[in-house]
């Protein structure tokens, strides 16, 4: 008992040390790094920057670009990448330090949830232009009456198809309108010796953007889970399911490993974004583009995917002036139209944009079509009660789709905890 | 382990200054003395008092204060949050989820424990007799430790995918019927807890081996004499010398386990639906998981987490002083 008790003294001896160590160390460090930093800020206007890019490294294009706009303004931009979801997260902790960034780029649906938390300045403070943009497009970013960012690109989903498999299965891309239709060219595909389609039904904000398209093109109403409307849209998916004209592994799909499933060969149809248009391009089958279609025809009205540039407010008002410079850089006609093309996959918000895109690639018509035809996960009013709603929905669909309940059971279920979420 | 190290520091170090005191003679000076050497003790245990106060204490207390106020996004960032008292437990109690959560852990977690210690205990006892390519072949069941979790977790997710998992081409191929792993409610829990399973023997088997190394071998060689076969030697020598190792091993593998999110997370995301929802998942799916952080609600959760391990310890605690006072 003796030895062991010394040897825990000798043991909290040595960790003091140890940490003592540490924290001198540090404190050197600390120093020296604040010494440099002063040094740097005194150089210049130095204006922070996020996005959601980390694909686009410091030699990229996109960060030239970015820096362009900050020569232009005369100053220097520091840009910083992170991931789309750690980006919400980070936006959030720096509004509660009072340590914003001075341009965020953020995903759509997370405009009007900064937007609630005051962080954000609107629009209109800014005294910025938004005449010329998509209404429908804009609106993702609208509180309250206000627009709290300007899109500097859309994307939303279509239906790609494998021309091989169509072609084999004797099935004319052209005749899909509705979704008998749809249905009755995947039964021909699968006769054929073919796999359907495949789609994304994750339990994450992705199964939910893929079920949307289905869930308006029926008529239902985010505001109504449980209408009959949407009933149809669930027990669409469901009745691909039960009859093998989808995989049962869509329930754990991400959009991504939909595409990869696509490029296998073997599916006739995957429903995707305008993100894959390069790699749909190279994959080693022709491939081609429906629009996702409404229950009785016409064009089922997808979500929009995009960011949004929005300014936090800053304790310095004097910067904003600058940062205006910034914003107005990336959102002229030619700066959405070189933003597209950075990108690849976004389409201008504007007319005027995505002319000059169509002027120089044709091929991105149908997608074109698609985003005029899109709409915003938040607009309608629903704000920030949006994830809420959505968190219910992607339940629904997980649960309709694994058996655990009927499509209506599902939904009655969602609609009965999205209204007590939002209450 | 957040209460241990400051007992060491707070309590052990003035005894040990009190046991050189001997040598200082006695009289006026000794108070002296006595108390510049506690002031050493404390100057020695202030930075890791400063240590864990910043970075166990706080966050603790952290946790407690958001689960007590309604943290919503907007009163996160201005800091104006409504205190609500014991409201968000309320809220997680009556959830139609706490139910499925709680039984989902209790499942998963000894579901994985008990199969982690006893694969590991077997293995453990297999590498004891050292043969031939022994230690490649216990470096190698390693492996699972090693590899970065998001690649063990997606390679079992991969290798249990409905159509094209490896696992229901050899269940297909020899006639049986597709059985989806992680879509269908009935199985994802399963699933995910054999992934675990696989993930935790290394730790156990590395645990219990060194375990191993402290039984003297004259004990096996006395009881062989004495006629023991394997069986024997296994119940009467291995398992009682090795209690207080597994002991130990089962505490922490229980701590480990309740709190698993990214296993899970990688491969069903908790899902279908509530299928395979941990209390931690859930928890993470409140703070992270959507597209509206909801901090109050996950920190309830995580505090009741934090309460079950402690549970746990104390119950830990308590064995080995029955143990320590009876030996």
């Amino acid at each position: 008992m003796q030895h062991h008790r010394r040897t825990r003294t000798t043991l909290a001896a040595t960790t003091a040390l140890a940490v003592v160590g540490i924290l001198g160390a540090c404190s050197s460090s600390d120093g020296a790094s604040s010494d440099g930093a002063s040094g740097d800020s005194a150089a210049g206007g130095t204006y922070t920057w996020w996005d959601p890019y980390p694909q686009h490294d410091g030699s990229s294009d996109w960060e030239a670009r970015v820096q362009a706009c900050g020569e232009d303004a005369g100053v220097t931009i520091e840009r910083t990448a992170y991931d789309t979801t750690a980006l919400t997260n980070q936006a959030l902790l720096s509004a509660q330090e009072g340590t914003s960034p001075d341009v965020i780029l953020i995903d759509n649906p997370a405009v009007s949830t900064l937007a609630d938390t005051g962080m954000l300045t609107t629009v209109d403070e800014f005294g910025l232009d938004t005449s010329a943009i998509d209404q429908n497009l804009l609106d993702a970013g609208v509180v309250d009456g206000s627009a709290y960012g300007i899109p500097i690109g859309a994307n939303t989903l279509s239906l790609y198809y494998n021309a091989d498999v169509l072609s084999d299965a004797g099935v004319d891309p052209a005749s899909i309108t509705d979704w008998d239709s749809l249905t009755a060219a995947l039964a021909q595909v699968t006769d054929a010796g073919h796999k359907g389609i495949t789609f994304a039904g994750i339990g994450t904000e992705e199964g939910s953007f893929q079920f949307l398209p289905w869930f308006w093109g029926s008529g239902a109403d985010l505001t109504d889970l449980s209408s009959p409307e949407a009933v149809e849209a669930l027990e669409l998916w469901k009745g691909w399911l039960d009859e093998g004209y989808a995989p049962n592994t869509v329930i754990n799909n991400s959009q991504n490993t939909v595409w990869e499933e696509f490029l296998t060969g073997d599916f006739a149809f995957a429903e995707n974004g305008t993100w894959q248009v390069n790699s749909a391009a190279e994959a080693e089958f022709e491939t081609g583009l429906v629009q996702l279609p409404g229950k009785d025809g016409g064009v089922a009205p997808a979500p929009t995917g995009g960011e949004f540039i929005v300014a936090p407010v800053q304790e310095d008002t004097a910067r904003y002036d600058v940062t205006r410079q910034i914003v107005e850089c990336m959102t002229t006609p030619e700066g959405f139209v070189e933003t597209a093309t950075t990108f690849a996959y976004y389409v201008p918000p504007t007319a005027e944009g995505q002319e000059q895109l169509l002027a120089e690639n044709p091929d991105l018509e149908p997608w074109v079509e698609a985003v005029q035809s899109a709409k915003g996960r938040t607009s309608d009013g629903l704000g920030n009660d949006y994830p809420l709603i959505s968190e219910a929905l992607w339940t629904a669909v997980q649960n309709a789709l694994s058996g655990a309940a009927t499509p209506q059971e599902a939904l009655e279920a969602a609609q009965a905890d999205a209204e007590a979420a939002t209450s | 382990m957040t209460s241990t190290p400051a007992d060491v520091g707070s309590r052990g170090a003035p005894r040990g200054a009190a046991g050189t005191t001997p040598a200082v003679p006695p009289g006026g000076r000794r108070r002296r003395t006595l108390s510049s050497s506690q002031w050493a003790a404390v100057g020695f245990a202030a930075p890791l008092l400063v240590y864990l106060v910043l970075f166990y204490a706080y966050p603790l207390w952290r946790n407690i204060d958001l689960s007590v106020h309604d943290y919503t996004i907007r009163a996160f960032v201005q800091g104006d949050a409504e205190f609500v008292g014991l409201q968000n437990y309320v809220d997680v109690f009556s959830s139609s989820t706490f139910p499925t959560a709680l039984w989902n852990t209790v499942v998963f977690t000894f579901g994985s424990i008990a199969f982690q210690f006893t694969i590991g205990l077997a293995l453990a006892v297999f590498f004891r007799s050292s043969f031939r390519l022994s230690s490649t072949l216990r470096a190698m069941f390693l492996v699972p430790w090693l590899l970065p979790l998001i690649v063990s977790a997606s390679t079992w997710a991969w290798m249990l995918n409905s159509e094209n998992g490896i696992v229901n081409s050899v269940i297909t191929a020899f006639g049986g019927e597709q059985i989806n792993w992680l879509t269908s409610p009935d199985t994802a829990l399963l699933s995910v807890t054999i992934a675990n399973i696989w993930l935790g023997i290394p730790f156990n088997l590395v645990i219990l081996y060194s375990g191993l190394q402290n039984i003297p071998g004259e004990v096996y060689e006395a009881a062989s004499l004495d006629g023991a076969g394997p069986w024997r030697q296994f119940w009467s020598i291995t398992f009682p010398l090795l209690r207080p190792v597994s002991a130990i091993t089962i505490l922490l593998g229980l701590i480990y386990t309740l709190k698993v999110v990214d296993v899970i997370w990688v491969m069903t995301t908790g899902g279908p639906g509530d299928a395979s929802t941990t209390l931690a998942i859930w928890s993470y799916r409140e703070a992270f998981g959507t597209g509206q952080p909801d901090f109050s609600p996950a920190a309830a959760v995580g505090n009741l987490l934090i309460v079950i391990a402690l549970v746990f310890g104390f119950l830990h605690l308590r064995l080995q002083h029955r143990q320590e006072a009876s030996s």
